[in-house]
Order: structure tokens, then C-alpha cells, then sequence
């Protein structure tokens, strides 16, 4: 089986979910290549042949957007190099590019997948629903390539000693009227501290935090004094009181840190299903019946307004 | 400016969700608008109303003939909508759906925008906005947290990892727009009452000119389990001195 990844970077790093990618597809694939839309596939490239890649196909998107530019870059070479399946990750350039390669090339996805595997030329994708309480297998049985999205963290990241990629150069994307979609300008949030997804504590507040301007005494504080990064529930990202890009869950971003912080969130299945993974979580609701205390390796019934100061200044007594 | 809005109608999310023998998703008893789809609307009537007029269209794909969820959009302003309801789109993935919508965006004529959430609450393929735009060989813009019209193009500013880019397309494109971009407004008494009388028009795949091997699903479900189940562990209520077991808990971790 030859397995494409499609693999995306930021600034000039290649990101976890597309390293992730291609130590999976290492184990399921004989052949394993990367398709890179981007001016710095030289810086890239390197990175993506640490960890299984042995050709880098590549294009230089100029202001288009990447996925979109990505998925007429692949689809201008797919009949001739024809990959048996492409993996993308479930992210926003990863989305546009399978949904637009989909359209394309007449072929089903499978998104959201947390797990794959391959028997013979027959692949299957598992995903979660119902908030991660059923797992569901779903297999291709059309033509190839076969086409899935995978949720970031789904697997280990881990270099293979592979030799240098070799970069290859796509020079016929034809992106038509998508191509007129034009990026202008971008605006990069401050962020300090570890990235979500990264960060081995992950503290996170919902709406029992009461009010935008707590977040950072209690939220953001705890997570700096645990070196770990502050997340959100939708619930107080839609009330405007954090950036989406804090946002944990079924439409944010999905987090298995060593230890998962709640506070005051009621524990939806869809922000569970974005931390339930995590090694330990400890909970800190008011309400006793709360669903997040179902998962919560440490439950503390109580008001954040008094735990929270409480275990900061024990924390900062310890030094 | 005609606006066409893709609205989703689903079971009620506060209902656990459960599958058929056959594997796809119990649809029984009254759907509901997606509320996700609501943003949709919202966008919609507030950007026609800021062009100085215009039309908005629903499109829905549903089984059963199903209405609830496009009343309570009408109700909430939209001028008629289109139904698409037919048997042969049981357990129909994404790319089908997309097929269908766009058949319906060319068969609701004249659309310069197209308006869609960036996932649905029950299947949340997420798909389908960016397959939409690519079949009807047009621009689309995804995961738009804002949403401008003028000089005859979209202009978005669409979210990403870092933050948000800026991004244009000349119209006609398609728009996914995020839950939250927009306060939907509650239907009136009077939106509930005019909405019983707005067109609904009822079609079949065939009169979209979409035959049946155009909406074959390439994918076949093999297994359904339950998941391992998380286990609750200790839970202590707070008598002023929780922090200490919660100090301690961190302790066993290393963290601290
Ligand atoms: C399609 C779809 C996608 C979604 N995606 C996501 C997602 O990605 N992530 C996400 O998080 N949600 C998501 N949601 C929303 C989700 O359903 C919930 O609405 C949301 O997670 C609730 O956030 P919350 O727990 O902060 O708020 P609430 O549910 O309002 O809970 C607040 C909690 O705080 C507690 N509380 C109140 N005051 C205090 C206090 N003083 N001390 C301690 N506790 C207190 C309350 O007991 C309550 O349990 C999605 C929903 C849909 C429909
Ligand atoms: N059956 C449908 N009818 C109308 N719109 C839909 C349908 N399925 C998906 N959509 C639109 O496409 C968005 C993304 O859906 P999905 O790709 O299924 O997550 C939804 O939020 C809707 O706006």
C-alpha cells in the first residue's frame, strides 16, 4: 500500500498532527510520501523524511489558500502517482483540502477518525460519536484513494531515522475559481506559556467561572503555576470571554495532557470528548451531579471562587 | 443579493443519540433546526438587509418530508425554502449530501452567497461546505468568524490555529460561517404565523437531475462497540480545605 499524507507546518515546523500522520502511515504502508503546499518545503521536507517520508510532493500556494491550492496540486498528479490512500489532519487547511480533493476526484471521506488500520488493500477508519461513548468502524469500498480526515493526537509522533526526503515539484494545480479565495493579511494571537496541545497540564474554566474578567486570576494563574497551558469550554469562548483557539472539545481542540484541570465547566459530551483522553483529570463543580465528575480522577464539589484562590496560594507557598 | 442557507434538520442533541440495526442514526420523532444553522440564518438576513434587500433560501436535505426545523427558520425571516426528501439518500455521506445541495443552489437560480455552519451537531463530517463550493466550481471560505459583503465579493475572516486570516473571494462563493458569529434572533408570533404560509418546494433526486448511481456512499461501517468506559474515582465535597487533597493529588503526579 502507498499512503500520502498531507502535511501542513507552522512557520517552519511541521506540526505534531502531520508528524502523527506519518509515524501511523510508516506502520500501515510499504510507501509512504508527503504532499507539502508551501514556500519552504526545503525547510520542511527534512522533517517529514525523519518520520517516514520518502518523497515530498510540493507547491507554493502564494496567497490562495493552502488547502484549497492543495487539493488541485494533488489532484493534478493522483492519477499518475496514484497513492492507494491520503491522510489528512483534521484541521482547518486539512478539512478544505479533503473536502475539495473529495469533490474532485468523486470519492467518499471519512473525517474525525481516532484510529486506522489497514487489512490487504481494504482500509478502515474508526471514529467516536456520541461524545466518545461508541466507537465506530467504517471501511472504503469504493475506488481508491481512499480519503480520511484523523483527529490530531490520535497517535504517537516518533522519528523514524528514515534518509532526507526527496523534494518534488508540482507544477500543474489548476485551482480554477476556488483559487480566487485570497488571503490578505494574518493576524497571529499572543499566546504564552506551552501550546493546548502540547502542554502536559492543561487547566481549562467554563461558565462556572461567572465572569470574563476571572479567567485570568483563576484560570490562567493555576495554569502558569503548573507550567501548563489554559484551555475553555464553548461555552464562555461563544460569550467572548477567551480566543477560540482555547476552546477544548468536539469543535475545538481535542487534549490528552498528562493532567486535565475543569473548572466550573458541567462537562458536556462535546467538550469531553476533546479531554476525556487526558491520563488524569480533576474536577471542580459546585454541582454535585455534575456529568464531568463521571470522569474525573479527583472530583471537588465547591465554588471555584474558594478552591481555587485557596490551592494558588498553597502553590505559591510551596514556591 | 439571493442568499442561500443550508439548514440541517436533526434530532434533538439533548437527546442521547442512539443507531439503527443498520448503523445509521435513529431519526425518529420531531427534528429540529441544527442550532449551529442558525448562525446561517441570522448572517444571512442581516447581510441582505445590509446589501438593501435581498432574498434568502433555504436548502434542506431530510427524510420523511420533514419541516419543523425549516418552519422555525422561515419563521425567523427566511423567504421559502427547498426540501429535498427521498428515500435513496438513506445513510447518504457527505459527498452525496454535497451533490444534492448543490443541485439545489442551481435549482434556487441567481445565488450569489451561499451559507453554511462549519459542522452539524449530529454528523459533524464538516465536510460538506467546502465539497458544496468545489461542485459548484466555486470559491469557498471556511470557519468564517466575521462576515462582510462589498464590491461584489465575500470578505471573512476566517479562523485558524494561530488566530484569524483575512480572506476574500468574489461572489458567487460559499461561506461556512462559526457558531457564535451572530446573535440569532427568536422567530416572532407573527414570523411563526407567516412562516406556515411561505413555499416550501418539495423535490425528489430525480428532479434534480442527480441519477443513483451519483449517490452511492463508498463506505460501509464494519463494527460498532462501546467505548471503554472512564472510571469516576475520588470525589471529595469542599469543607474549606479541599485544596490540600487536590495539593496532594498533585504531588502523586509529579507536577508540582
Ligand atoms: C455541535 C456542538 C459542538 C460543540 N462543541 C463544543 C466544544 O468543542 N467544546 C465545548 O466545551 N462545548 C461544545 N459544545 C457546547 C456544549 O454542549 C456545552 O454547552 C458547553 O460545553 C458548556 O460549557 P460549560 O460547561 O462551561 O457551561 P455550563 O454547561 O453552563 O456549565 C457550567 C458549570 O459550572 C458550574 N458552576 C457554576 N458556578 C460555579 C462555581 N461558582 N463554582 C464551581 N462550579 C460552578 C455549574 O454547576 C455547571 O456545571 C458544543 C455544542 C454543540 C451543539
Ligand atoms: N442534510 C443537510 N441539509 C442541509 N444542510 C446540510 C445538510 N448536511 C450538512 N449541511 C450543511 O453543511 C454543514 C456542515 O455539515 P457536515 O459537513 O455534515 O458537518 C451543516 O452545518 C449544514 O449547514
Amino acid at each position: 500500500m502507498k499512503i500520502w499524507v498531507y502535511a501542513e507546518s507552522e512557520g517552519d515546523k511541521a506540526t505534531t498532527a502531520t508528524l502523527e500522520l506519518l509515524t501511523k502511515a510508516r506502520e500501515l504502508a510499504d510507501t509512504v510520501e508527503a504532499v507539502y503546499i508551501g514556500s519552504n518545503a526545503a525547510a520542511i521536507a527534512p522533517q517529514l523524511g525523519e518520520h517516514g517520508a520518502a518523497k515530498v510532493f510540493t507547491a507554493d500556494q502564494g496567497d490562495s489558500l493552502a488547502g484549497v491550492y492543495g487539493a488541485a496540486a494533488i489532484a493534478s498528479i493522483v492519477e499518475a502517482e496514484a497513492p492507494d490512500a491520503i491522510l489528512f489532519a483534521q484541521s482547518y487547511d486539512g478539512r478544505d483540502a479533503i473536502a475539495h480533493l473529495s469533490a474532485k476526484l468523486d470519492r467518499t471521506v471519512l473525517t474525525n477518525g481516532t484510529s486506522l488500520a489497514v487489512d490487504g488493500d481494504t482500509m478502515t477508519v474508526g471514529t467516536a460519536i456520541f461524545g466518545g461513548n461508541t466507537l465506530v468502524d467504517t471501511a472504503f469500498d469504493g475506488p481508491k484513494p481512499y480519503m480520511a480526515a484523523i483527529r490530531p493526537k490520535s497517535f504517537a509522533a516518533e522519528p523514524g531515522g528514515a534518509a532526507a526526503a526527496e523534494v518534488v515539484p508540482i507544477a500543474g494545480a489548476e485551482p480554477g475559481r476556488a483559487g480566487e479565495a485570497k488571503v490578505l493579511e494574518r493576524h497571529v494571537e499572543e499566546r504564552e506559556g506551552p501550546k493546548l496541545e502540547e502542554a502536559t497540564v492543561v487547566v481549562s474554566g467554563g461558565r462556572g467561572i461567572g465572569a470574563a474578567e476571572n479567567y485570568a486570576p483563576l484560570v490562567e494563574e493555576l495554569a502558569n503555576l503548573l507550567h501548563g497551558a489554559s484551555g475553555a469550554s464553548r461555552a464562555i469562548v461563544d460569550a467572548g470571554w477567551v480566543p477560540y483557539s482555547k476552546q477544548v472539545g468536539q469543535t475545538g481542540k481535542v487534549v490528552k495532557p498528562k493532567l486535565y484541570i475543569a473548572l466550573g465547566i458541567s462537562g458536556a459530551t462535546q467538550h469531553m470528548v476533546g479531554m476525556k483522553g487526558s491520563d488524569n483529570i480533576i474536577a471542580v463543580n459546585k454541582d454535585g451531579e455534575a456529568p464531568i465528575f463521571s470522569v474525573a480522577d479527583l472530583g471537588v464539589v465547591g465554588d471555584v471562587h474558594k478552591v481555587v484562590p485557596k490551592l494558588i496560594e498553597a502553590l505559591k507557598a510551596r514556591g | 443579493m439571493h442568499i442561500v442557507v443550508c439548514v440541517k434538520q436533526i434530532p434533538d442533541p439533548a437527546v442521547p443519540g442512539e443507531l439503527n440495526p443498520d448503523h445509521t442514526l435513529k431519526r425518529e420523532g420531531k427534528l429540529i433546526l441544527d442550532e449551529s444553522d442558525s448562525y446561517g440564518v441570522e448572517m444571512a438576513l442581516q447581510l441582505a438587509d445590509a446589501a438593501g434587500g435581498g432574498d434568502v433560501t433555504l436548502v434542506s436535505m431530510a427524510p420523511n418530508d420533514e419541516v419543523s426545523g425549516l418552519r422555525t427558520a422561515l419563521a425567523m425571516g427566511a423567504a421559502k425554502a427547498i426540501l429535498v426528501s427521498d428515500d435513496a439518500l438513506k445513510g447518504a455521506d457527505a459527498l452525496t449530501t454535497s451533490k444534492v445541495i448543490a443541485k439545489c443552489v442551481e435549482r434556487a437560480g441567481g445565488v450569489d452567497l451561499v451559507l453554511t455552519a462549519t459542522e452539524s451537531t449530529d454528523g459533524y463530517t464538516g465536510t460538506v461546505p467546502a465539497q458544496v463550493a468545489a461542485l459548484l466550481g466555486w470559491p469557498s471560505l471556511t470557519f468564517a468568524k466575521h462576515v462582510e459583503l462589498g464590491d461584489g465579493k465575500a470578505k471573512v475572516q476566517r479562523q485558524t490555529e494561530a488566530g484569524f486570516d483575512q480572506v476574500e473571494a468574489p461572489l458567487p462563493a460559499v461561506v461556512s460561517v462559526t457558531a457564535g458569529v451572530v446573535e440569532p434572533r427568536y422567530p416572532s408570533f407573527k414570523g411563526i404565523m407567516a412562516a406556515k404560509n411561505k413555499p416550501v418546494d418539495q423535490v425528489k433526486t430525480g428532479d434534480l437531475g442527480l441519477s443513483p448511481d451519483a449517490l452511492v456512499s463508498h463506505q460501509n461501517i464494519t463494527q460498532v462497540e462501546a467505548a471503554p468506559a472512564r472510571e469516576a474515582g475520588e470525589k471529595i465535597e469542599d469543607d474549606g480545605a479541599a485544596f490540600e487533597r487536590v495539593v496532594a493529588f498533585l504531588d502523586e503526579l509529579k507536577v508540582i
